[in-house]
Order: C-alpha cells, then sequence, then structure tokens
C-alpha cells in the first residue's frame, strides 16, 4: 500500500521533472529567442543586445535552464517581459480567482452529476432517463460561449440577477467576486457536468446487473442502501478519472468562458501573455498547468486505491 | 393443488409451489414462458433437488421462490405460497424481510455475489441488522460465531478481509455463513458448488449437510450435477424445458429413472467405474417459447410415438413418483437407452512431445530484489517430466492452482519455460511464441474453457474458420469457404453455420467452432484446457466423443486439463496428477485409477460425487489452498495424512509399478494398506 503510493508520487514527479524540460526546451527550439519574440520589428541593434543582456540570454542554454529550474525550485516563476514584475505575483492572484471558480463549480456540478448519473441509471429508459441523458448530451453538443451567452442573456440582460461581465479587479478580494462568478460557475458546471454524468450512468448500469447487487436484494438489503452501499463505490470506479480530468480542465482555466466573462483568472492570463509573446509568463504558466494536472491526477490515482480494495489489497 | 401431495398430507407444506406459470417479453416482443405449469412442494426440513440442463429454468425457478424476477419476467398462472402466504402478493417491506431472512439464499458464485468494496464484516453486519434482533454491540461476536459455524479457520482475520482475499472454498463458506444470519426455515442453493474444485466441493456438500441436521432447514437445491443433488436431497425434481418431468424420492429418481430424459441424463455422466465414453443425448433443448403442444422433449426422444408431439404429456403419479410422459407406465427400466461408446486406441510409439526438467515461474527478479539480494521465490512448475507418444491423450489434473494452465502455457509459448527442455519431435518448443515460425505455430492448437471468450463475437464462423485458413495456408476465398464447409462437417455442423454469429450458437456448437477453427491448421498437438467443463453433461458427452473420433481419424495429440477425474478417465491413456507444480503420480489411466495411488491421487478419487443416494464421497484433510509450494521435501507435507518428518526436508523418489509412477517417500504397499486408515477417512476439517 505504502509502496504503491510512493510509486504513484515518485512518477508524478517525474512527470512533473520532463514537463520543466519540455516546455524549456520548446521555448528554446521556436526561431528566435525571447527579445525577438517580444520586441517584434525593433530586435536589432542596441535594444536587442540590451534585453538580451538583461535576461542573461547570452549565456548557454544549459546554464539558463539550471537557472530557471533553481528559481522554480525555490519558487520564483521569473520575471514578466511586459509588464516588468515578478511572475509569481502576476499569477497568485489569477491562480486564486480561477481556483474560486473552478471550486465553486466542482462543489455544485460533481455531486449533481454524481446524483443525476445515478438516477438516470435506475430509471434507464423511462422519462426520467430520456430528460437527463437528453440533457446531458445537448449540453455536450453546444459550445460553451453559446451556453454562456444564453445565460448572460437570461439572467444578466433580462432578469438583471447577475453582472454579465467581471468589472473587479483581479486582486480585488474575494468577497468583492462572489457575485461575478455565479454565471461563469453555472456554465462551467453544466459543461463538465454531462461528460460525468454519463459515466456515471452507465458505469451504474452496469453495477446495478451484477450479481452483488442481485445477491444484496435477495439479502432483502432496502433499495437506497444498495444503491448507496453496494452499488455506488464500485460504480464510482471508472468515473474517477474523468472527474479527475475535469477538475484539472476547470482548474486550468476555462479559457473560453474566462473570456466571454471577462474574468480575471489564470486563463485570461494565458491568453494575454501569448498576445504579448511575454514568453517567461506563458512558460510558467504552462508549468502551473502541467502541475494542476499531474495533480489531479495522482489524486484520482489515490482515490483508485481508496476505493478499489483490490487495488490496495494482496490476497 | 395437483394430485401428487402423497408426501407429508398430514402437514402443511412450507413452501407450495401451485401450476406455476411464468413468462417473459422476448425480443419479438412475444410472451413466451420459461416455467410451465410446475407443481411441488417442501416441507419443513425437507431438501428438495432441482435438476436439468443449463436454460431449462431451475435458477428461474428458485428466485421465483423468494419472489424474484428477473427484469421483463412476469407471473402468467398459478402461486408460490411460504407458509400459505401468496409471495407474489406480499408488500415490499414484508419481502424485505423474508428476503435473507426466512428464506436465504446461497449464490452460484459466491466470489462474485459478495460486494467487493465492503469487508466480509460489513457484509455480515448488514444481514444481522436486517434479519436479526441482536443489538449493535454483539453483532461482532454473532458473526465470528457464524464464521465458526461454516468451519472457516480464524474468523476474527477473516472479517477484516475483503471477498477478493479469501479463496473460492471461502468465499462459499462466507455466503453460507451470510444466509444463516437470518437464520432461515428455507435456504434456497442456487448451483452452490458449481465452478469449486473436487475437494473443495466435496467440503461444502458436507457443511451443507451438517448444518442441515443441526439447524433442521429445508432447502432447495439446485444443480446440474446430479452427483452433487444426490448428497444433499431427499427428493429431485427433474426439469426440462420449463417443466418438471420426473418427481420422486432420489432413490427414485437416480435409482429407477423412468422418464427418458432422466434416463438419458443420467446414462450421459462419466462414472469412474465405467469403461469407455458415456454415450450422448443427440440435439439440444428447444427454444423457450417453441413449444406450443406436446411433449417437449419429443425431439429427442428415442421412444416417441405419434402422440407425443400432438398431446401434452399427462403426469403420471406412480406411488409418490410423478412422471410427465405418455408411455410412463410401459417404459420400464432395465437401466439405459444407450450404450457406452468404447472406441479402440490407436497410439504409435512415435514420441512427439518431451518435457524435460521443465520449471517455470511468473516471478521476474526485479531490480529491487537484486538489490536487496531477495531470494527468488520457489517456482509455480517444477521438475516436470512428460511423453507423450503420437494420437494419445495426456490428461493433467490436480486442483485450480496446481499449475495446470501454466504447463500449458509453457508449451504454447505464452509463458516460455524457465529451465528444461520442451520439444515437439525435433523441433525446442522453449521459444516464446512470438519467436515460433508459422509452421511451428501450426502445429500447436488450443482450444479453451470458455469458447463465448475465444471466439469473437463479431466475426461470423466462416470468419472464423477462415483466419488461420489464409494464415497458415494462404488460401483465396473461395477455397477457404470450401475448406470451412468441410472443417464443419468434420464437428458434424451444416455448412448453413457458416454464416451465423456465436451468438447465434448455442454452447455445444459454440465448442465445435472452436474446435473446428482448432483443426483448420491440421495441429499435431492439440492443448485443451478445461474444454467441457462449462457444457452440460449431455453436451459434454459429444464433445468428448468428437474429440475422441477426430483424433482417430487425423492421429492427433491431445494434452488434456480436466479436473472431472471421470472424464479423464472416458478420454486420456495417460494421466499426470498435478500438485502445487509438482508432479505427484503419472502412468496410464487405467494403472493410475486402479492401481496404487499417491495419497494426494487417492484424496481427489475420494472426493468424487456419484449420481448414486448410497454413495458417499470421502474427505480428507482441509480444504484450504496453498499460496505457495514448500521449499523443500515433499509438495504434498502439509496437507499428507501419511506425512513423516523426513517429507519436510527431502524431495520424495519415485516409486515403480509397472508404467504408474508414485513419488512418495513412503513405499508403496505402505500407501496401499495406510490408505483406508480410519482417522484419515473422516472429516478433519477444524
Ligand atoms: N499471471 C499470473 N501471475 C502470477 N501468478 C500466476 C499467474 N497465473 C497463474 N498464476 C499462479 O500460478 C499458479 C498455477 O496456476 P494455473 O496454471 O492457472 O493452475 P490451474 O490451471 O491448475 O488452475 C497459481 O498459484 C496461480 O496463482
Ligand atoms: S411423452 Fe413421448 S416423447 Fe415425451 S418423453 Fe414420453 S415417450 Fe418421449
Ligand atoms: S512423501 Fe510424505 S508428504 Fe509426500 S505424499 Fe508421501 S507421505 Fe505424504
Ligand atoms: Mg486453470
Amino acid at each position: 500500500m505504502l509502496k504503491l503510493i510512493l510509486q504513484r508520487l515518485a512518477m508524478a514527479l517525474f512527470t512533473l521533472l520532463t514537463v520543466c524540460v519540455l516546455v524549456f526546451s520548446i521555448t528554446e527550439a521556436l526561431p528566435g529567442d525571447v527579445c525577438t519574440a517580444y520586441l517584434g520589428r525593433d530586435a536589432q541593434g542596441a535594444r536587442l543586445e540590451n534585453c538580451r543582456q538583461a535576461r542573461n540570454l547570452d549565456q548557454p542554454a544549459l546554464q539558463r535552464f539550471a537557472d530557471w529550474g533553481t528559481g522554480v525550485l525555490q519558487g520564483s516563476l521569473g520575471t514578466s517581459l511586459k509588464r516588468d514584475k515578478p511572475i509569481n505575483d502576476l499569477v497568485a492572484t489569477r491562480m486564486r480567482n480561477t481556483a474560486v471558480l473552478a471550486l465553486g463549480a466542482a462543489v455544485i456540478g460533481i455531486p449533481l452529476a454524481i446524483f443525476l448519473g445515478v438516477i438516470a441509471a435506475l430509471r434507464r429508459d423511462r422519462p426520467a432517463d430520456v430528460l437527463i441523458s437528453g440533457g446531458s448530451i445537448f449540453a455536450m453538443t453546444i459550445p460553451e460561449f453559446v451556453t454562456a451567452t444564453v445565460l448572460v442573456l437570461i439572467f444578466s440582460i433580462q432578469l438583471q440577477w447577475f453582472p454579465a461581465v467581471t468589472t473587479v479587479r483581479h486582486n480585488a478580494p474575494v468577497s468583492e467576486l462572489l457575485p461575478n462568478i455565479v454565471l461563469p460557475m453555472i456554465t462551467l458546471a453544466l459543461v463538465m457536468m454531462a461528460h460525468i454524468l454519463r459515466m456515471v450512468r452507465s458505469a451504474m448500469i452496469d453495477v446495478m446487473a451484477s450479481d452483488f447487487v442481485q445477491m444484496a436484494r435477495l439479502k432483502g438489503v432496502p433499495f437506497w442502501r444498495i444503491v448507496c452501499l453496494h452499488a455506488l463505490p464500485s460504480a464510482m470506479l471508472p468515473t474517477i478519472n474523468i472527474i479527475a480530468l475535469t477538475v484539472a480542465w476547470l482548474l486550468g482555466g476555462a479559457v473560453i468562458i474566462e473570456q466571454v466573462f471577462n474574468y480575471p483568472g489564470i486563463g485570461t492570463l494565458m491568453i494575454r501573455a501569448i498576445y504579448d509573446r511575454d514568453l517567461p509568463l506563458v512558460q510558467a504558466i504552462a508549468l502551473i498547468l502541467a502541475t494542476v494536472y499531474v495533480l489531479c491526477n495522482l489524486l484520482a490515482d489515490l482515490s483508485s486505491l481508496a476505493l478499489n480494495p483490490r487495488l490496495r489489497t494482496t490476497r | 393443488m395437483s394430485e401428487a401431495q402423497t408426501m407429508n398430507t398430514t402437514m402443511t407444506p412450507m413452501l407450495d409451489v401451485d401450476n406455476f406459470t411464468l413468462g417473459y417479453t422476448n425480443a419479438e416482443g412475444r410472451l413466451v414462458s420459461v416455467l410451465r405449469d410446475v407443481s411441488l412442494q417442501v416441507a419443513p426440513g425437507e431438501a428438495l433437488g432441482l435438476v436439468g440442463e443449463s436454460g431449462c429454468g431451475k435458477s428461474t425457478l428458485a428466485l421465483a421462490m423468494m419472489a424474484f424476477l428477473r427484469s421483463g419476467s412476469q407471473v402468467q398462472n398459478g402461486t408460490i405460497r411460504f407458509h400459505e402466504q401468496d409471495l407474489f402478493a406480499l408488500k415490499p417491506k414484508m419481502l424485505q424481510s423474508l428476503r435473507g431472512g426466512r428464506i436465504g439464499l446461497i449464490p452460484q458464485n459466491a466470489g462474485q455475489s459478495l460486494t467487493p468494496t465492503l469487508k466480509i464484516d460489513a457484509q455480515l453486519y448488514e444481514a444481522l441488522k436486517l434479519h436479526s434482533d441482536l443489538p449493535r454491540s454483539q453483532w461482532r461476536q454473532r458473526a465470528i460465531e457464524l464464521l465458526q459455524q461454516v468451519r472457516l479457520p480464524a474468523p476474527e482475520a477473516m472479517l477484516e478481509r475483503y471477498p477478493h482475499q479469501l479463496s473460492g472454498g471461502q468465499q462459499q463458506r462466507v455466503a453460507v455463513a451470510m444466509a444463516l444470519a437470518g437464520q432461515p426455515e428455507l435456504l434456497i442453493l442456487d448451483e452452490p458448488t458449481t465452478g469449486l474444485d473436487v475437494t473443495t466441493q466435496a467440503h461444502i456438500l458436507e457443511l451443507l449437510r451438517t448444518l442441515r441436521q443441526e439447524l433442521g432447514m429445508a432447502m432447495v437445491f439446485v444443480s446440474h450435477d446430479l452427483g452433487a443433488v444426490a448428497r444433499i436431497s431427499e427428493r429431485i425434481a427433474v426439469m426440462y424445458a420449463g417443466e418438471v418431468i420426473e418427481l420422486g424420492s432420489s432413490h427414485q429418481v437416480l435409482l429407477q429413472p423412468t422418464h427418458p430424459y432422466t434416463r438419458a441424463l443420467l446414462d450421459a455422466i462419466p462414472r469412474l467405474d465405467a469403461e469407455g465414453l458415456p454415450p450422448s443425448l443427440p440435439g439440444y433443448p428447444p427454444k423457450v417459447g417453441s413449444i406450443t403442444q406436446g411433449c417437449a422433449f419429443a425431439g429427442r426422444c428415442p421412444h416417441a410415438q405419434p402422440i407425443c408431439s400432438e398431446q401434452d404429456a399427462p403426469l403420471a403419479a406412480l406411488s409418490g413418483h410423478q412422471v410427465r410422459c405418455h408411455l410412463a407406465g410401459e417404459l420400464k427400466r432395465p437401466a439405459s437407452d444407450s450404450k457406452v461408446v468404447q472406441l479402440p486406441v490407436q497410439s504409435s510409439d512415435e514420441p512427439l512431445l518431451m518435457l524435460e526438467q521443465v520449471q517455470i515461474s511468473y516471478h521476474r527478479q526485479g531490480l529491487m530484489d537484486a538489490l536487496l539480494q531477495r531470494p527468488a521465490p520457489v517456482a509455480t512448475v517444477d521438475g516436470i517430466d512428460l511423453q507423450l507418444n503420437k494420437g494419445e491423450t495426456l490428461a493433467l489434473v490436480g486442483e485450480s492452482g496446481s499449475g495446470k494452465s501454466t504447463i500449458m502455457r509453457a508449451i504454447s509459448g505464452i509463458q516460455p519455460a524457465r529451465n528444461g527442455q520442451i520439444r515437439l519431435k525435433q523441433d525446442d518448443l522453449n521459444l516464446p511464441v512470438e519467436q515460433r515460425s508459422k509452421a511451428l505455430k501450426r502445429r500447436v492448437q488450443m482450444i479453451f474453457q470458455n469458447p463465448d471468450a475465444s471466439l469473437n463475437p463479431r466475426h461470423t464462423v466462416f470468419e472464423i474458420l477462415q483466419q488461420p485458413l489464409k494464415l497458415y495456408f494462404g488460401l483465396n476465398h473461395d477455397a477457404c469457404r470450401d475448406k470451412a464447409a468441410e472443417l464443419l462437417s468434420l464437428v458434424r455442423l451444416a455448412p448453413h453455420y457458416l454464416d451465423r454469429l456465436p451468438g447465434q450458437l448455442s454452447g455445444g456448437e459454440k465448442q465445435r467452432v472452436a474446435i473446428a477453427r482448432c483443426f483448420a491448421g491440421d495441429p499435431d498437438l492439440i492443448l485443451c484446457d478445461e474444454v467441457t467443463s462449462a457444457l452440460d453433461v449431455s453436451v459434454q458427452a459429444a464433445v468428448l466423443k468428437l474429440l475422441k473420433e477426430l483424433q482417430q481419424q487425423r492421429g492427433v495429440t491431445y494434452l488434456f486439463i480436466a479436473h472431472d477425474l471421470a472424464v479423464v478417465k472416458a478420454i486420456a491413456d495417460q494421466v499426470a496428477v498435478l500438485y502445487q507444480g509438482r508432479i505427484c503420480q503419472v502412468g496410464p489411466v487405467s494403472e493410475v485409477f486402479t492401481g496404487h495411488h499417491h495419497p494426494y491421487t487417492r484424496t481427489l478419487l475420494n472426493a468424487v460425487l456419484e449420481p448414486d443416494p448410497n454413495h458417499q464421497p470421502v474427505i480428507q484433510g482441509d480444504d484450504c489452498s496453498e499460496q505457495y509450494p514448500p521449499a523443500r521435501g515433499c509438495a504434498y507435507q502439509r496437507r499428507c495424512p501419511l506425512a513423516e518428518p523426513r517429507c519436510k526436508e527431502q524431495l520424495p523418489p519415485w516409486k515403480t509399478d509397472g508404467g504408474n509412477r508414485i513419488r512418495c517417500h513412503l513405499e508403496l504397499d505402505a500407501l496401499a494398506t495406510l490408505i483406508d486408515r480410519p482417522q484419515m477417512i473422516k472429516a478433519v476439517n477444524a
């Protein structure tokens, strides 16, 4: 058991290391360098030289990787080109904003998706299932900006309950942020729920047909106890990875939705960084997002261990 | 109520199935009957056996006795009453308290019927919570008592385990304990020992017999295995196509069977004391819903008269023995309607397959093991010396985990041997399968236990047969088609089967297709892994006969795995008895079965069941399965009732008696006399 956990941890660390190397090498492999990219047409003569010297670009690549790596290890992601500020400061508030949004969407979306998936499975092919399954396919097929726009139309423009776009600054306290996150949160929840729901539904249908569920019925176990205690844990097993991917997607900044709502999250920051050709910032965000993915998958693996005794025990 | 209520006339039956007809809506939307006019009674404390081929409605009836219907089913007619109460009229709450309480179920496959994510304690406590008045504080104590009652060792530790951490026999015992938690008056057992080893099966049956004596429960025992039913039941109901066609005491049904179907079924069972192959029952049971009038067995019955397919057969009752047949009164037993099949052996002295000192291990020494200098565990299979002549059949027998399949995997190259030599004539079979030449692969073919798993459900029979024909002989489409039809006729299937999908075939037909595919490569050696154990006895007899005939025509050699010793006796020329990956005894079938026995061979033979209420298997030792073979000495030392100190230290020598070779420290004569020691015969399963 401990060995398994350690193995997974080692795997995660190894993946992160690979990601660091990859991110750095890709930036290296791009034609030109950070300065040519940033200065654009002005990239010549003294300006270019100055820029390069200021960023140690005259050093060999390996040396720079070592410096960058050391920085990352010490918790410093470097300096933004355009804004000339430590990237840490730029990223911290955006990441917080995205996390608040993601958490909200996950807390509403995941349990609701599981619940609806279970209901759909139990009422298979009956009206409730047709409604839920049909709804989820619909939610999966329409693009998320359409969902967002429709929600804005109804709740901001018609009902005027929530603001249509975020107007507060990125470093505003969470309490000021709250009314702004309602619509993006609902949009996110709608988009992500469909996938989880469908997975829960099909897993639950399989499990409800299994021998041990039939046995539980013939043992006289009340229906809802069978569903929650005997069936659901097994049905959750194939769902965990989907949930992990969804959470990673949420935390990675649902770029389009943040854009639509002008939400000051990590996704919006990344788009800006790309526009500005702010390569150090892009690099840093890429690293953060990769870390989020790796951590989510690690969490998924650990939850599978917790949920599946076969993985955790030996004969 | 039927007129046959001759038993227990004074007592009202505990369970009364009356004219019960149950149907379901099939794919075409038609309501078809799975159970037709079933009437039978179970008295308090009585054990009733339900037997018949798969698909005849045994489990449907058993589950209906708990008012459980599969989805899409409905009661068409009749009632099932438990203590005068109509089960299908009960309110859900009442039903819940009845199920798992006064009526308990022991399922076929306990491994899949226990919830995999809950520990044994949680599952037992749940039963106690639902069906007993015990306060929570006493659940643990009671659970331990229950596990002791089903003779599980170390019950406290058992409570902490998950189902997958138990062996098949232990899982089955836990399922029994769970049913006992509700203090049932009626226990329904749906194939409780199917899929278990012979020895484990004998132990579980013994346990059920003892529990019935101790607790006085009534039982409905469902099984396709007449030997198992004979151990438990006082009365037996034989079912065919959803009807009870014969019902009587076990002596009546098993020793004086009257219905032609019952007779054919009993004849098809291979027996240890019979010579040759058992006769098979031609044809297949009718599809559900296809028989609307006349006797359902008419299509297969050797005695069928014109009247049989015109009028429903009446239920004739002869002194408590009911038979549903027009000719019931006229069919007298002397014995069988069919003859035992004797086929001459045509083996040669030309050695085909040789195994010398073969050692196989699943363990790979990893980097960590090397660094920590951990020794490799004892090999799964070791010291295998076997020689098999062309045209012969060698059977490997032993309990599950004894390494039979592992040896086959080594010969087929899926799990190459770590040490030793495997040769097919001059060719080296130590090569892993990827490195074997096409010609060599063609010469060694395999047939598996479960044709469902080995036939691609999306390929037609033609496509399945075409693959090897193309691969090995490069035939074009038309030539393949001709050859495939020829192969089908070889396995006695009509050419129109070529365009069917496996899903449209019965179990026996699928296995025939698998056999045809294997013969497509014109192999020298065929590895048969439990090829008949998923089939009904009637179908099994036909498949065995087919294999034997093909061997004569083609001169192929079989390596045959089977857990049923009577099957082995019927089909094999040589037999090797394996325990924990080591050969205990090897030799010609006739000598191994009748001559001196290794203590383990004796244990296996003693556990064999016969469809005879007077036959008693002898149970030895316990049925705990071992995880690892011992590092030194005799492989059987831990379970052997005759073990001596030297057995733990020294590898026993081979003792020879003609072709019969036994690996044991004891002298052969000592084995012969000591084997019947009275203390060995009694069950010592603590
Ligand atoms: N893939 C595997 N990895 C590790 N051990 C295995 C594997 N397959 C089988 N074994 C072990 O090998 C032993 C022999 O198994 P097997 O050859 O399947 O026996 P049998 O055919 O008699 O049931 C058992 O102890 C089993 O646990
Ligand atoms: S009724 Fe006729 S066909 Fe049916 S079993 Fe009796 S003799 Fe055979
Ligand atoms: S060698 Fe010893 S332990 Fe092994 S079978 Fe013979 S008596 Fe039993
Ligand atoms: Mg096996």
